[in-house]
């Protein structure tokens, strides 16, 4: 009885071919009304099932710019919200914040004078080379600062005094000003980095300077290197945040070349985050740097240290540069005391 | 007060871009710039459907919102409308926005975009020019609602796709057709737009809900 046997193969052949087209087969073509008419919407996807697939709806688009092609994207409305509310909140907290701990500190610490007076004597720290590259980072970072903070916080403070209109051309020229000006800033602070990361590397005399409460404890001066931990902290911190800084303003400024709106909004949110962290940093790091410390500011102002501040702060450093034959020199008496 | 709005029956566009065109001549707008532009989704498979989008004229304008130096601003009939003289071409307003709806005229070096530019609803423009003037005309592009009549890409919308006019009218014309043809792909952006909370959008969402429940 082999007929039945090769009837039946060929039958369970048949339906598991049926089987598997009928799976193939297009949904389109089941998706009928209950009266057996065609559904033309059935296959319609609504903007709401594409936002909950994705945050941006994008299809395809006739004219070269691609960017168009992205039909809805809510996400504005969040980078709205972030832009208004938590930008705006956390710069005056940071900045405020900032500003508030500096004048206590100086109600409650007071300037760090030097416990021994001045030797009169003059030890060279920093070169002219030096002080050009940090000089040339400070001015463009406060022309930098000044010009950002004012695409965020013009509109608030500076606009209701000089009107809108003058607000306009101001920003216009700040817009400008920024742009051009972060070229200066990514040349010195790759100089300064290249120049000082060797004496910024942290090490075990830090830990030290840290648990003796660094530079806030005037009767105590720990031993540190050419930087302090205090000193290397602003470094490593200038870095991390100039990098990012930068890296997210020149996407800025390069607009769409490397990113999507995703993107760009990302860029936006961590270049104004970090950059008003920086600000903040830089505020603290300006303030022991003048008022906060006696004989801080000849370092970079003149290049030379006062013998008894570079042995109370950088006493390390101080053994060092005498072994490397730096002498110190005398005060010209041109050069009045303060 | 009529709240002017846009609203694009997706079921009804057929990617003719006449709209697009229509804009970009009656406003002259230059080389490069498009202020409405015709999107389709799942092109060329089941379900395709093209939208043509512009600036929606938003509530609560998250452009308006972010824009620096306070540039942009919404008029008493909702039209959202900019001041180029104050622009400073910063790019916020092209993050912020929904819908894509602002260009920039690249103008120099590197990515410097020029002043915005964007739908102005053909009401002109939202700076200190007289209005209906040459000025303003060169600047913004027409001001049809100074003579009465409605933006040219809704008004030469060969299928009656594209709406414009007061919110709640517009509105009532789609649930009207949504109610008569049995099915509607939806508002599209009216609710990233207007808000839940806006009443004749609300009741657009309802209808729609109402379809798809309807369908099932």
């Amino acid at each position: 009885m082999t007929m039945p046997l090769a009837y039946c193969r060929c039958l369970l052949a048949a339906i598991a071919v049926l089987i598997v087209v009928a799976a193939a087969m297009p949904a389109v073509a089941q998706q009928r009304n209950s009266d057996g008419s065609p559904d033309p919407t059935a296959s319609v996807v609504n903007e709401k099932t594409l936002l909950q697939e994705f945050p941006r709806i994008t299809g395809r688009i006739d004219i070269p710019d691609q960017r168009a092609a992205v039909l809805i994207q809510p996400a504005g409305r969040m980078f709205q919200r972030f832009h208004e509310v938590f930008l705006n909140w956390f710069g005056v907290i940071v900045l405020v914040g900032m500003l508030a701990l500096l004048v206590i500190a100086y109600l409650v610490i007071g300037p760090i004078r030097m416990t021994a007076g001045r030797s009169g004597i003059r030890i060279l720290r920093f070169t002219s080379f030096e002080r050009f590259a940090h000089w040339l980072n400070a001015t463009a970072f406060v022309i930098l600062a000044l010009t950002g903070l004012n695409i965020t916080f013009g509109r608030f403070v500076l606009m209701p005094l000089i009107g809108p209109d003058n607000f306009g051309v101001v920003s216009q020229l700040a817009k400008y000003v920024h742009n051009f000006t972060s070229f200066a800033f990514v040349i010195g602070l790759t100089t300064i980095i290249a120049m000082w990361i060797r004496d910024n590397v942290p090490r075990r005399v830090d830990i030290e300077w840290i648990k003796e409460g660094g530079g806030f404890i005037k009767s105590k001066h720990p031993p540190a290197g050419r930087f302090n931990a205090g000193e290397k902290m602003v470094f490593w911190l200038a870095l991390l945040a100039g990098i990012a800084v930068i890296a997210s303003g020149f996407l800025l400024l390069f607009p769409f070349y490397v990113t999507n709106i995703f993107g760009m909004q990302i860029a936006q949110g961590i270049h104004a985050i970090i950059a008003l962290l920086f600000i903040a940093l830089i505020l603290a790091h300006i303030y022991i740097g003048t008022v906060g410390m006696e004989g801080a500011f000849e370092a970079m102002g003149q290049g030379t240290v006062d013998l008894n501040w570079a042995k109370e702060h950088h006493s390390l450093w101080l053994e060092q540069a005498a072994r490397a034959g730096r002498k110190p020199q005398a005060q010209p008496s041109a050069t009045p005391a303060e | 007060m009529a709240r002017m709005k846009f609203l694009c029956d997706a079921d009804r566009c057929i990617d003719c871009n006449a709209c697009a065109t229509a804009c970009k001549n009656e406003n002259e707008v230059p080389w490069g710039l498009n202020r409405r532009r015709v999107v389709t989704i799942n092109d060329g498979i089941p379900g395709e459907r093209s939208v043509s989008m512009a600036c929606m004229h938003c509530t609560d304008a998250p452009c308006a919102a972010v824009c620096p130096v306070k540039c942009i601003f919404s008029t008493e009939d909702g039209v959202v409308l900019h001041n180029k003289d104050l622009c400073i071409g910063c790019g916020y307003c092209f993050y912020a926005c929904p819908f894509g709806a602002p260009q920039y005229p690249q103008t120099s070096n590197f990515g410097t975009r020029g002043k915005m530019d964007k739908c102005t609803y053909c009401a002109g423009g939202g700076g200190p020019e007289v209005p209906g003037s040459i000025e303003e005309y060169e600047k913004y592009g027409a001001n049809r609602m100074l003579e009465g009549k409605l933006p040219l890409c809704a008004e030469m919308c060969s299928t009656k796709s594209l709406l414009a006019g007061d919110g709640e009218v517009i509105g009532e014309i789609y649930r009207e057709r949504v109610a008569a043809r049995g099915y509607g792909s939806g508002t599209w952006g009216w609710s990233t737009a207007y808000g839940d909370g806006d009443a004749s959008a609300g009741a657009v969402a309802q209808s729609d809900r109402d379809q798809v429940r309807a369908g099932e």
